[in-house]
């Protein structure tokens, strides 16, 4: 078994397999290999689909030898949040209230990355119901950061982020609601992407907060992330909150440099707020974007402390609407009792977890009578408020820059007891979230032994400008982050 | 800020929740603790404010009443339920008796 072909990025797989090097079945196999040596570790996978990802790759190498077309991911392994309905797949957004539940379709992006030749792993672990920051609130098992593995991957894609660093995958999945790709990757040393909303169809998402919840892509590289996204995003008549302007390409958006560029440092993020080995990792790497031309001014978002409290009023209130679907009758489980309202409040406290009985609780609660104003109606002012900020600070930077979150990864089970110091991790997450905008995390040094992640915000759909400033610092910095340190995943040479 | 036992036993109510006497006694202080935090937002949401529901301004996405797809076959569509019976959802007694 050739581990080596773990270790290459989804561009050097693609062209080996271009070249005759390796075959797309010899990728596969690579991959599942690793995933079935070292998952015990990770713990990063809740279903695996290798019969079907060998035979997606057998069909790749037949048209390839055939001459045929092939799609931009062909042959490339993928991993796929469980959040995201997998036809004939089990999908259980981490949570016992779904264990067992096969879809009868896939969601838009998963079709998306089908069609593109991309041969689909398995789905990785994920907190419940996307609901956390270190994929501690898993029903079914925990998730380990390949860096240190005592510590958290983040959340709520921490299985996808764990298993593109722990060279499992070199692509994943994953959805962000208020950091849920941007803290992972942050944690993970990886690069995770959010879109902006409605780029990426939420058809076939296991449904958590509507008004935020988007899907992106992790990578080892911008490119592998940006090439993941650009397949899955795009507009689709099945999600009427699908943005209809035609996509542009995210991976021809790379190249070009920042000379010239505004960048934005968020004052407010730059404070007290996060770690010093965080701030000076970000500190650095603005740094470099200036010797690289770049004109780096400071802007302030006035409003950003009030985005988590708005944050963790509106994610909740949606969610428990959301999650009323859950009641015992179509899909999922079924707690006997006499009655239906016994049957379905019994199946709902037996499916879920603690977390998400207690984002349904604060959300019942701030959309109740007479706290409707007080909680979710100022909520909701926050919100504009937040997006004026934003409008403000894009009028005089290109793209926006901070701390992806406070702290390097941490402990697990260090947060597991106290609920609302998991939520301060969202922190400099939620503002992008609330407004709706594309972010992303960009690996640019290191706390200790521990990866830190930069974040990148752009404007409504300015991806590509926001793209071409991390892959340009990335370029720049040219960091090891294969993990590492005496508590890492054991790494293939 | 506090919430008692009762309190949330109401709120669990509303939320279909069968939650037994230990989550009540957790849930309390915690739900108490994240809704004080959260009402920070009244320090800043003035009246002149108008709300946001969504990140664009979107108005309902209309399309011709016409067939757009195959619907999903019935087994399908019942294959994922916990009862079911001639390709319908079966649930226990619904209404109260007598």
């Amino acid at each position: 078994m050739d581990t080596a072909l773990t270790t290459l990025t989804a561009a050097e797989l693609s062209a080996a397999m271009g070249r005759g090097d390796c075959t797309a079945v010899e990728v596969a196999q690579a991959h599942l290999h690793r995933i079935a040596a070292t998952d015990d570790h990770t713990g990063a996978w809740l279903a695996m689909m290798a019969d079907e990802a060998l035979a997606t790759a057998a069909d790749v190498d037949a048209r390839r030898a055939a001459g045929e077309a092939l799609g931009p991911l062909a042959g490339i392994p993928v991993a796929v949040k469980d959040v995201m309905c997998t036809r004939g797949v089990t999908t259980t957004a981490g949570s016992r209230m779904l264990e067992g539940f096969v879809p009868p379709y896939d969601a838009t992006v998963v079709a998306r990355l089908r069609a593109a030749d991309a041969v689909l792993l398995g789905k990785t672990n994920m907190d419940e119901f996307a609901m956390g920051s270190s994929t501690e609130n898993s029903a079914f098992k925990a998730c380990h950061n390949p860096w240190d593995l005592r510590t958290i991957p983040g959340g709520s894609s921490g299985g996808s982020a764990a298993a593109v660093a722990a060279r499992q995958a070199p692509i994943a999945t994953g959805t962000d609601t208020g950091g849920s790709i941007r803290q992972p990757a942050a944690v993970t040393g990886t690069v995770g992407i959010k879109p902006t909303y409605g780029r990426a169809s939420r058809y076939g998402l296991i449904a958590f907060a509507s008004s935020l919840d988007q899907a992106g892509t992790f990578g080892r590289t911008v490119h592998d992330a940006a090439l993941g996204l650009e397949v899955m995003c795009g507009h689709d008549p099945k999600d009427s909150t699908s943005i209809p302007e035609p996509m542009t390409s995210y991976v021809d958006a790379l190249d070009g440099g920042v000379e010239g560029l505004r960048v934005g440092v968020v004052r407010d993020f730059m404070g007290e707020g996060a770690a010093p080995g965080v701030r000076a990792a970000v500190t650095g790497a603005i740094d470099r974007l200036a010797a690289l031309g770049a004109e780096v001014v400071e802007v302030s978002l006035p409003h950003a402390e009030y985005g988590l409290p708005a944050y963790y009023l509106i994610a909740p209130s949606e969610a428990s609407a959301n999650l009323s679907r859950y009641d015992g009758v179509r899909y999922g489980l079924r707690v006997d009792a006499p009655s239906t309202p016994e049957m379905m409040a019994a199946s709902r406290a037996a499916g879920f977890g603690a977390e998400v009985k207690r984002r349904v609780m604060i959300g019942t609660y701030a959309l109740s009578a007479g706290y409707f104003d007080a909680y979710y109606g100022q909520a909701q002012k926050v919100r504009t408020l937040i997006i004026r900020d934003f409008e403000a600070a894009f009028a005089q930077a290109d793209v926006l820059l901070g701390p992806t979150c406070p702290t390097a990864a941490f402990p697990l089970g260090e947060k597991a007891a106290d609920p609302l110091a998991m939520y301060l991790n969202d922190v400099f997450a939620v503002p992008a979230s609330l407004a709706g905008l594309p972010a992303m995390s960009l690996p640019v040094g290191f706390d200790g032994d521990l990866p830190v992640g930069l974040q990148l915000i752009g404007p409504m759909l300015g991806e590509a400008v926001m793209l071409r400033t991390a892959a340009t610092l990335e370029a720049d910095l040219d960091l090891d982050l294969t993990p590492r340190g005496p508590n890492a995943l054991e790494m293939p040479a | 800020m506090s919430l008692s036992p009762d309190d949330v036993r109401h709120v669990a109510r509303l939320a279909q929740l069968d939650l037994d006497e230990d989550e009540l006694v957790t849930l309390a202080p915690q739900l108490a603790a994240i809704l004080a935090y959260a009402e920070k937002v009244g320090e800043v949401a003035a009246d002149d404010v108008p709300p946001t529901a969504h990140p664009f301004p979107l108005r309902n996405v209309f399309r011709d009443d016409e067939d757009v797809a195959e619907p999903l076959p019935r087994e399908v569509v019942v294959a994922n339920a916990p009862a079911e019976q001639d390709g319908q959802f079966l649930v226990p007694r619904l209404l109260g008796e007598g």
